[in-house]
């Protein structure tokens, strides 16, 4: 009989260790998944600051051959202070977009100055921009996949379990809307 | 998502295999040349380890930097090369990366690879070629492709086997060399005790070539369809990747620093050989697995 009880215990004791482990493993994986979309978040940050910085340099070889353009710098300025400005994620990503807009007609405008285009300052400039645009997109990518990643695991088998347990709840993903889409293939 | 992992786990298990396989077969491609030049005493065999064991560190640690070397890469600056720098940048941030250091190879043909023994010590190599025939769509999907391969820790396995790998084959090339010339003026010094060992010795410099040759096969094919796959997966757009791989096939792949030892590590293949040594599948069929996605 000893023998039988031995084996029991043994049993329940292989069983909580088993489970410990399950836990310990799940809780973690679950914690650097979620740490990983906070950080890809603050990835698309990055790259919008980078672009926010590069305006003023942009504006300013711009204006240096087309001096008339007035309204067209006026509104890229305003819509960097837009930016500089805006709260919540909402008006942030609104205040980006229209950034976004205004660039475009800055080099929709600097198309019709042949000796602006021919600056090798400003070819360097639209290139770092459009590879700035680039990485937006990419970062906004990245960030839907590990929000992807994180919100599968919370709701699948056996991951679901700890996920409710320690509320763990399923993060959004960002959507581009159509004009949004447009703006990141920008093509000059 | 999880076929990835199983990949990536798959290649890493595969790595350490890999050395352990090589270790060994270095060990006896050392120990038959000891045999050869001092007879089989102890000194050889304790020379053999040690010799093997360093062979093995350095390999894996300056893998990348020979790979490198032979391939005549230099390093891109971003003044030189914003456009690429750019791209490479911006696939990184899409894979969850870090940038690799980029270089450049001076050469007309069209490829490209990616070194490293991991995804933070890693490298990529685009030729100028490559850079003046595509378009910023093409050059992202080669660029997404290399850098799959590095995520997916490819560039760890394939570019150990290429160093290590090739050294034995040209260690036991020597040795094979050195037998039938050298020992032929030694007017059979040898004597019987030395027959058998010698033949044993024979063998295993015949083999490992061949051994060798069969892992690098092994390894190369799936790989490439399946950085396809997941290059595809970061630029959202595989026909990027698609209409590179039409240009290559107009223009051709074949580099001239290439040398069988360094092909699998490439885009496409970069020597001309038969179909039975392809360490690259077919160009068709990637394209059409790519335009199916």
């Amino acid at each position: 009989m000893a023998f039988g009880l031995e084996l029991l215990i043994g049993g329940i004791a292989v069983v909580i260790v088993l489970a410990v482990v399950f836990f310990v493993f799940t809780y973690n994986s679950l914690i650097s998944k979620k740490l990983q979309i906070d950080n890809s978040w603050s990835q698309i940050d990055v790259q919008l600051k980078r672009r926010f910085d590069l305006v003023p340099n942009l504006v300013e070889t711009v204006k240096g051959y087309a001096k008339h353009e007035k309204s067209v710098f006026e509104n890229v300025t305003r819509a960097r202070a837009a930016v500089a400005g805006a709260s919540g994620m909402a008006g942030k990503a609104q205040a980006e977009n229209m950034l976004s807009s205004t660039l475009k007609s800055l080099f929709a405008v600097a198309e019709n100055y042949p000796e602006l285009k021919a600056n090798e300052n400003f070819k360097m400039l639209q290139e770092e921009l459009s590879g700035i645009e680039n990485k937006v997109a990419y970062a906004r990518q990245f960030y839907n996949d590990t929000v992807l990643s994180y919100n599968t695991a919370i709701q699948t088998v056996p991951t679901n379990l700890i996920a409710g347990m320690f509320n763990f709840t399923a993060r959004e993903f960002f959507k581009a809307d159509e004009a949004e889409r447009q703006n990141v293939q920008v093509k000059f | 998502m999880a076929s990835f992992y199983d990949e990536i786990a798959a290649n890493k298990r595969n790595s350490y295999l890999l050395i352990f396989f090589v270790f060994f077969l270095s060990l006896a491609v050392l120990y038959a040349f000891s045999y050869l030049f001092f007879y089989g005493s102890d000194l050889g065999l304790a020379l053999s380890i040690i010799l093997a064991a360093a062979y093995i560190s350095i390999t894996y640690f300056y893998s990348d930097k020979i790979v490198l070397s032979l391939s005549g890469a230099r390093e891109a600056q971003k003044g030189e090369f914003p456009y690429l720098v750019n791209v490479v940048e911006g696939l990184c941030i899409a894979a969850g990366i870090p940038v690799p250091k980029i270089y450049v190879v001076d050469d007309p043909a069209l490829n490209a690879f990616a070194t490293g023994i991991s995804p933070q010590k890693a490298s990529i190599a685009f030729t100028t070629g490559l850079l003046s025939a595509m378009n910023r769509s093409e050059l992202e999907g080669v660029a997404a492709h290399e850098i799959s391969h590095i995520k997916n820790y490819d560039s760890r396995l394939s570019t150990l086997v290429v160093v290590m790998v090739g050294l034995i084959a040209i260690v036991s090339d020597l040795g094979l060399r050195q037998m039938f010339w050298g020992r032929r003026n030694s007017d059979g010094r040898g004597g019987s005790g030395g027959g058998i060992a010698i033949l044993v010795s024979l063998l295993i410099v015949v083999i490992a070539p061949i051994l060798a040759q069969a892992v690098r096969l092994a390894l190369s094919r799936q790989r490439e369809y399946l950085a396809d796959a997941t290059g595809a997966q970061l630029t959202r757009y595989p026909e990027g990747l698609a209409s590179a791989l039409e240009k290559i096939k107009k223009t051709g792949s074949v580099v001239q620093h290439a040398s069988e030892t360094t092909a699998p590590l490439y885009f496409a293949n970069p020597i001309s050989v038969g179909q039975l040594f392809a360490t690259h599948p077919p160009i068709d069929e990637r394209i059409k697995r790519l335009r199916e996605m």
